[in-house]
């Protein structure tokens, strides 16, 4: 993500700030309208598809989600980035559920568009500090020992615009540049160990076969730890949006180093100095000065719903949902709060609980139309719990783009609409 | 004829760090082994295991097992991986043969990359600004350039090499990106019209923000956001929303209108 992106945002920002009218009493992003009904499919009377047949088999040869849920989709912010082939789209988190991302779903952050790769022309290059420099065929990678991890992937700039206050209302677009996906693939270390590293050797540089050839750097300690080249999410290949055939996975990580398209790893005992890695994806504090390096996406989770793409339809019974992550480990408490971070109660979390992985949670309440201002606070198994957006920015400021993992507040109003605010 | 192999024996594919498994919330000692640091430190411990000798080598020499090796992939050729190895660090490692001026560069710039980045790197549009912006960086609408945030040359110049002209990626000479990065340089002050940069050259260019950048300290300066017991009852005064979202209106519009409460 870029610097302009926000800068843009900011100047938006402010002219909200001074006043622009807030006519858009609609706003609140890609809500869609409840359905109207059809009495004709409803009982008494007998609905058209109990009647008749349906379409045959092999009609739907990669099958689609239902056409009733157009709402499930990838959303870009246009006015963010100068142009669309290097921009991000933001995963549709209002609309899904459990803790895994549909491989059609995850958001994407491309630097010079989408790498088309023929498989049959795919090479992955190993060299530099290691005692044989090696390359790899696709087929060759998928032959040897690979390992199954579902794992959360965090755009570093995820909430990045967030930081001077409430500006976009949806979860989407708050909290969209994170996915969780099962991987398959080959861990590096197996590959390293295939190379040789040479006892000097510290960092790894992972670069992209894309037009931007995307370049990190990675400690080398991390690369034998738990990373993966994989080329498989959920089970099928990698999409091309996802460095089809082959991306490096680094749990826990900010999503930029996740090189994809990978093509070139290379063992050095230094690190590059990338530009993502020294002007881009370093985290500018007040007085000037720059945190590098900052990889470790810290423990953050946000209610999905309700949320302003999501309001809440009925009186009574309710249920908040919400997702929780950390690249610290794994997530241990969720704790919700519906008057804005004064009480709070433990959420229960639903479903596996995965090293650096993504967490599903509910808290059940009774709604009377009173208005209310959700939150929800993630721990993780290093004793990390989210901080309020406003204690992060008492060390960070504002100015730093990356690493925002505040806490959320969305208010629900009498109406049962949702939106983003900033509370004080 | 086949045979089972050992191959499923790897470490790497037998379920890793078992230990973390089932670990109860809060047992563990809060943060100062984890993250980036953990690696370090485990090198270090085992460095220094090694200088002490005795007693501790004989540790390491039990959880050190030899890679197995699976014969698959080929050597790259060094043909192979020149074609390939375009990186380039701040010490200048990497960058190839060529050299080129600001003024020859001015033209190249001019031709190929102010379109979008401006005549004088001022950016056109919403494409990033190069030049300017010194002094803004601790200021309320911090500016980023080559000039005012880049810490190292070899950051410009790897990132042209590979990645630009948007579009047209890797279509430069060499010595056309020496000059292309010498101009854009010059832009930012940081080297005079004269200037040649080449590998000679290299370790001459100062840029003026390298001592900007720390690594990540957050788990030192951010120490109090570890905390096994937070307040989970009237831990603030009442609460005052003051700012909406809604008031800022930039958010994308879906045409459809929602439904309230039933």
């Amino acid at each position: 993500m870029s610097d302009d992106l926000t800068r843009t945002s900011r100047r938006k920002f402010l002219a909200g700030a001074a006043g622009l009218s807030a006519a858009s009493l609609a706003a609140g992003g890609a809500v869609l309208p409840a359905r109207a009904e059809n009495a004709k499919n409803l009982p008494p009377n007998v609905a058209d598809w109990t009647k008749q047949l349906g379409e045959g088999v092999g009609t739907r040869a990669y099958g689609q989600p239902s056409k009733f849920e157009k709402d499930a989709v990838r959303r870009t912010v246009p006015w963010l980035t100068a142009t669309p082939e290097s921009s991000v789209s933001f995963t549709p988190l209002h609309a899904l559920d459990g803790i895994i991302t549909p491989n059609g779903l995850c958001f994407e952050r491309h630097h010079s568009g989408i790498a088309e790769v023929d498989p049959a022309d795919y090479r992955l290059m190993l060299h530099g500090m290691v005692d044989k420099p090696l390359i790899f065929t696709l087929d060759e990678l998928k032959r040897l020992p690979r390992v199954n991890k579902i794992h959360f992937l965090e755009c570093a700039a995820n909430s990045g615009m967030e930081w001077r206050g409430a500006q976009l209302n949806g979860v989407q677009y708050t909290h969209g540049m994170v996915h969780c996906v099962q991987y398959t693939g080959v861990p590096l270390k197996l590959l390293l160990e295939q190379a040789g590293v040479q006892p000097k050797a510290k960092w790894i540089m992972a670069e992209g076969g894309d037009a931007a050839a995307m370049n990190r750097s990675i400690p080398l300690a991390k690369a034998l730890d738990d990373c993966i080249v994989a080329y498989r999410s959920n089970g099928e290949m990698l999409r091309p949006e996802q460095g089809y055939p082959v991306r490096l996975v680094v749990p826990g990580w900010e999503g930029n180093v996740w090189v994809k398209w990978l093509r070139r790893i290379k063992v050095g005992d230094q690190p590059w100095f990338t530009r993502e890695e020294t002007s881009k994806y370093t985290d500018l504090l007040e007085d000037g000065k720059a945190r590098q390096f900052t990889f470790v996406m810290d423990a953050k989770s946000v209610i999905t719903a309700p949320s302003p793409q999501t309001p809440v339809k009925q009186k009574g019974f309710n249920i908040v949902s919400g997702l929780a992550w950390s690249g610290r480990g794994k997530i241990i408490r969720v704790d919700v709060s519906l008057d804005g971070g004064r009480n709070w109660k433990p959420a229960r979390i639903d479903g596996p609980v995965f090293d650096k992985a993504c967490v599903r949670f509910y808290t059940e309440f009774d709604w009377q139309g009173e208005e209310l201002l959700l939150q929800s606070r993630a721990m993780d198994e290093t004793g990390y719990v989210q901080p309020s957006k406003d204690a992060l920015r008492k060390i960070r400021g504002v100015n730093s783009i990356y690493h925002n993992n505040g806490i959320q507040t969305w208010a629900l109003k009498a109406d049962g609409e949702v939106e983003n605010v900033e509370v004080g | 004829m086949s045979k089972w192999v050992k191959a499923i024996r790897h470490p790497e594919v037998l379920g890793r760090r078992p230990s973390l498994e089932g670990r109860r919330p809060g047992s563990q000692r809060p943060f100062i082994l984890r993250g980036p640091l953990r690696g370090h430190l485990r090198m270090m411990v085992l460095l220094t295991a090694l200088f002490i000798g005795g007693l501790a080598a004989p540790a390491l020499a039990q959880t050190k097992t030899t890679p197995r090796l699976y014969g698959i992939g080929r050597a790259a050729t060094a043909d192979q991986i020149a074609g390939w190895d375009i990186d380039v660090r701040p010490d200048g490692q990497g960058a190839p043969a060529g050299k080129g001026s600001v003024k020859e560069g001015e033209k190249v710039y001019n031709e190929r990359c102010a379109a979008c980045h401006g005549e004088f790197g001022e950016s056109a549009g919403r494409w990033p600004q190069l030049a300017q912006g010194k002094g803004t960086l601790a200021s309320h609408d911090p500016v980023k350039t080559v000039g005012s945030y880049f810490a190292h040359l070899s950051s410009v110049f790897d990132y042209i090499r590979r990645a630009m002209p948007f579009g047209d990626a890797q279509s430069l000479s060499n010595d056309e990106l020496y000059a292309v990065t010498a101009y854009v340089l010059n832009l930012n002050d940081i080297v005079d019209d004269k200037f040649v940069l080449s590998r000679k050259t290299w370790g001459q260019v100062k840029m003026p923000n390298q001592g900007g950048f720390y690594d990540d300290d957050r788990e030192k300066t951010e120490k109090a956001f570890w905390n096994s017991r937070p307040c989970m009852k009237d831990c603030r005064p009442p609460v005052k929303i003051t700012g909406h979202a809604q008031a800022v209106d930039v958010t994308p519009d879906d045409k459809d209108k929602k439904g309230g409460v039933e």
